[in-house]
């Protein structure tokens, strides 16, 4: 786009080499849809935020930590009582992986409520669940890095299902484990995984996420599209900027205050330095997004059949995550219609047993 | 009789049947239980039949011929003959070692040498006999917990005889010792902590050699577990004046049975042991009453420190190391009680100045972290603040946009 003389010599110097017009362009004519359901689409945005905390403060983290079992739980509480400003950084590093964790499955759930796995977005599903999936795994892998008694023993039990994975169960828990047992090996191979291999391959698919969004625009559910369609009123429409951005913003706030108030009021605990010799305390437990599968599994008996009953339990955890991943493509039928009723069914089933069995595993 | 009992005991698996069991067996009362109660004893798991005590032919299914004594049975085993009995085989070592080789096999000179042993010398059949600690027919092994003689049960067991007035009626000692233990600092170890090391009557009496200890060797039984202790009395001023006052050493201030836990009560104030010998303003009595007032002082000091780290703790407060530093203030309070048995006043004041020290340092520690805690507060109401103000300007920009013509837009 050409320069007019009347726009300052400073715009065009940018525009020149950045292309900025194109930009705002893009920006002008974008929009999103304007329904009841419409603030559901701010949970993607806040996911997001809440990532981008994390990546910053686990960088200045980083400029403390020490990855080996001598030093580990020494260098968190260093860094939580000598550096300035370092219990904030590290309480809001945990708090924020876990409400990144949670308003991650909200949405998940409102992509599903919301049918925005229609075609042709499959791909943006099957990147937002290898996401979640990304999600867990930095969870998990950051549990043990702090090398605390509960995360040591959780690791200890994690891994060991790791092991129950048929075929390659015995070779998987060796590989996280880096050897027989939760140890030295582990922790720095979690926090490899954590730093490096992790980050690597979400910033990847976080990038195709978002180009996906982008290209596909932010989906309209088929209830607004029928009623639309039946009325002759054009969908409502707001535009991505500024109407869209502003109010994303107060959503980033709002996050941001609840954020700061729970690592300022209830600081992310240290807890005593793991021992491999000693007894597992009782009351062992995983974080709260693995406690509906973890409790499932003490509930399984021991032998089911013939088969071992966690062996049992894997698989079938396993199918159920393959039946959910492939969400988009047993939700319509052949001739394009939706099976409605089905996919919100078990989206209610899901949430329902994620709920009560998460509870349970809790409080039992 | 050696052999024959060997080659009784070698055989055993080989044999078809027991006939003591199965006739015993079905009787009831007095003569089945026996039968009943071998089912678990320990000899019986180890292969030792009925007739390995009472002879006999257990081969035999006729009553005529295998409680004949031509064929050795002897019957119900007199109680004077019990610890003999009992002796032709823990006595001796290489039978014992086939079967547990760590076993001691002195068990009848001991129980020769105890009060029990000697009187059933004199005639005295009430005494304890082997078969009253560790029953006739079910005797399990000491480190089964149903065993009468486990650690946790064996002072009831002692108390079965020692506790019960019309037995004990017309011998020297009291019945009072029971009681008197389970309001012990020991019996608190023993049966609500379940440590096992614990003292129970044994520890102090001797098992098979039970004796009460005389007045010269009270320090050496209690300094078996409490050596230190034993040290520092047997160097201080008091060994030598309980010597003289013919008074028993460690149970003169602590008592025998009824061991409570140690207060600086005991040493000053109403009631305190020391001013049992030490007349008030006396010398001795100035020294008491002042380590009780520093021990207080210093566990004054300790509480206080705990209470403002755990207030910390509970406000999410980062406090471990400062917890760590108060575990040694602890340290020294019981260093300090355990000073007092010196009777020194400099080797006691020691350990209460560092623990007075350390109880102060982990109070700042604390104080600081409290200070802290409402700094970090106020931090947040700022913030909180700042975040509500820009979402308030978010809005009143959103309404602002929104509320301009269609043509405004993008501008």
């Amino acid at each position: 786009m050409a320069v007019t003389e009347t726009e300052p010599a400073r715009r065009g110097w940018f525009e020149e080499r950045l292309g900025l017009d194109s930009v705002r362009a893009f920006l002008r004519h974008k929009t999103v849809p304007r329904h009841s359901g419409t603030m559901w689409y701010y949970f993607g945005g806040i996911t997001l935020f809440l990532f981008l905390i994390q990546v910053a403060t686990g960088i200045l983290l980083l400029l403390y930590y020490r990855p080996s079992p001598a030093e580990a739980y020494e260098s968190v509480q260093f860094i939580m009582t000598r550096v300035e400003f370092g219990w904030l950084i590290r309480s809001v590093h945990s708090w924020s992986a876990n409400l990144m964790i949670l308003t991650a499955f909200i949405h998940m759930f409102s992509v599903v409520f919301l049918r925005a796995y229609r075609r042709p977005r499959e791909v943006t599903w099957l990147s937002g669940i290898m996401l979640l999936g990304l999600a867990l795994a930095f969870g998990f892998s950051g549990y043990l890095l702090p090398w605390n008694t509960i995360a040591y023993f959780a690791t200890k039990v994690g891994t060991d299902l790791a092991g129950d994975v048929p075929v390659i169960g015995p070779w998987l828990a060796r590989f996280l484990r880096g050897g027989d047992q939760v140890g030295g090996g582990t922790l720095t191979r979690f926090f490899g995984f954590h730093v490096a291999v992790l980050p690597a391959v979400t910033t990847v698919i976080l990038g195709l996420h978002l180009a996906l969004v982008q290209k596909f625009g932010i989906s309209t559910p088929p209830k607004v599209e029928e009623e639309a369609r039946r009325t002759g009123v054009p969908i409502p429409q707001m535009p991505f900027f500024p109407n869209f951005f502003l109010r994303e913003m107060i959503a980033w706030y709002s996050a941001l205050a609840v954020l700061g108030a729970l690592a300022a009021l209830y600081p992310w605990e240290l807890g005593e330095k793991a021992d491999p010799f000693a007894p597992a305390p009782a009351g062992i437990r995983p974080e709260w997004y693995f406690l509906a599968p973890f409790y499932t599994l003490k509930l399984i008996p021991s032998r089911v059949w013939i088969f071992e009953g966690e062996v049992v339990g894997i698989i079938g955890f396993g199918l159920l995550a393959l039946c959910w991943v492939a969400l988009p493509f047993w939700a319509t039928r052949r001739d394009g219609s939706e099976r409605t009723r089905l996919v919100t069914g078990a989206a209610v089933l899901l949430i329902a047993y994620l709920a009560v069995f998460s509870a349970l595993g809790y409080f039992r | 009789m050696k052999p024959l009992l060997m080659l009784l005991v070698i055989t055993a698996p080989a044999w078809t049947k027991d006939t003591c069991l199965e006739c015993h067996a079905a009787l009831e009362g007095r003569l089945g239980k026996p039968a009943e109660q071998f089912k678990d004893d320990i000899h019986a798991h180890r292969g030792f039949g009925c007739a390995a005590c009472h002879g006999g032919d257990p081969s035999s299914a006729d009553p005529k011929v295998s409680m004949s004594p031509s064929r050795g049975f002897r019957g119900v085993i007199p109680r004077r003959q019990v610890p003999e009995m009992c002796a032709r085989c823990h006595s001796d070592a290489a039978l014992i070692h086939r079967f547990k080789p760590q076993q001691r096999v002195d068990q009848l000179a001991q129980y020769r040498t105890s009060v029990h042993g000697k009187r059933l010398a004199q005639g005295d059949l009430g005494v304890a006999t082997c078969a009253d600690c560790h029953h006739a027919h079910g005797i399990r092994e000491v480190r089964d917990a149903q065993s009468p003689v486990h650690p946790l049960r064996l002072p009831e067991t002692c108390a079965g005889c020692h506790a019960d007035p019309k037995h004990m009626k017309g011998r020297a000692v009291g019945t009072a010792q029971f009681a008197e233990y389970r309001n012990s600092v020991h019996w608190k170890a023993l049966a609500e902590r379940g440590d096992l090391s614990a003292p129970s009557c044994a520890t102090c009496h001797g098992n098979h050699g039970a004796t009460p200890p005389q007045v010269k060797s009270v320090a050496a039984v209690c300094g078996g577990c409490h050596a230190l202790l034993e040290e520092m009395f047997s160097r201080s001023v008091h060994k030598v004046a309980f010597e003289q006052m013919s008074a028993p050493g460690c149970v003169t201030c602590h008592g025998k049975h009824e061991i409570l836990p140690p207060s600086p009560k005991m040493l000053a104030g109403d009631g305190s042991v020391c001013a049992s010998c030490h007349e008030s303003q006396s010398k001795g009595a100035r020294a008491a009453m002042h380590m009780a007032r520093r021990l207080a002082e210093l566990q004054a000091a300790n509480e206080r420190s705990g209470r403002i780290l755990a207030r910390a703790r509970q406000s999410g407060m980062e406090v471990s190391e400062a917890e760590l530093r108060q575990r040694e203030a602890a340290d020294r309070l019981v260093k300090a009680r355990v000073a007092v048995h010196t009777f020194d006043l400099a080797a006691f004041e020691a350990p209460v100045k560092e623990g007075l020290a350390i109880a102060a340092e982990t109070y700042r520690s604390g104080e600081e972290a409290l200070r802290e805690r409402d700094r970090r507060r106020k931090g947040l109401a700022f913030s909180l603040a700042a975040i509500l103000v820009t979402i308030g300007g978010l809005w009143l920009a959103i309404r602002r946009v929104e509320s301009a013509p269609p043509g405004e837009l993008g501008r």
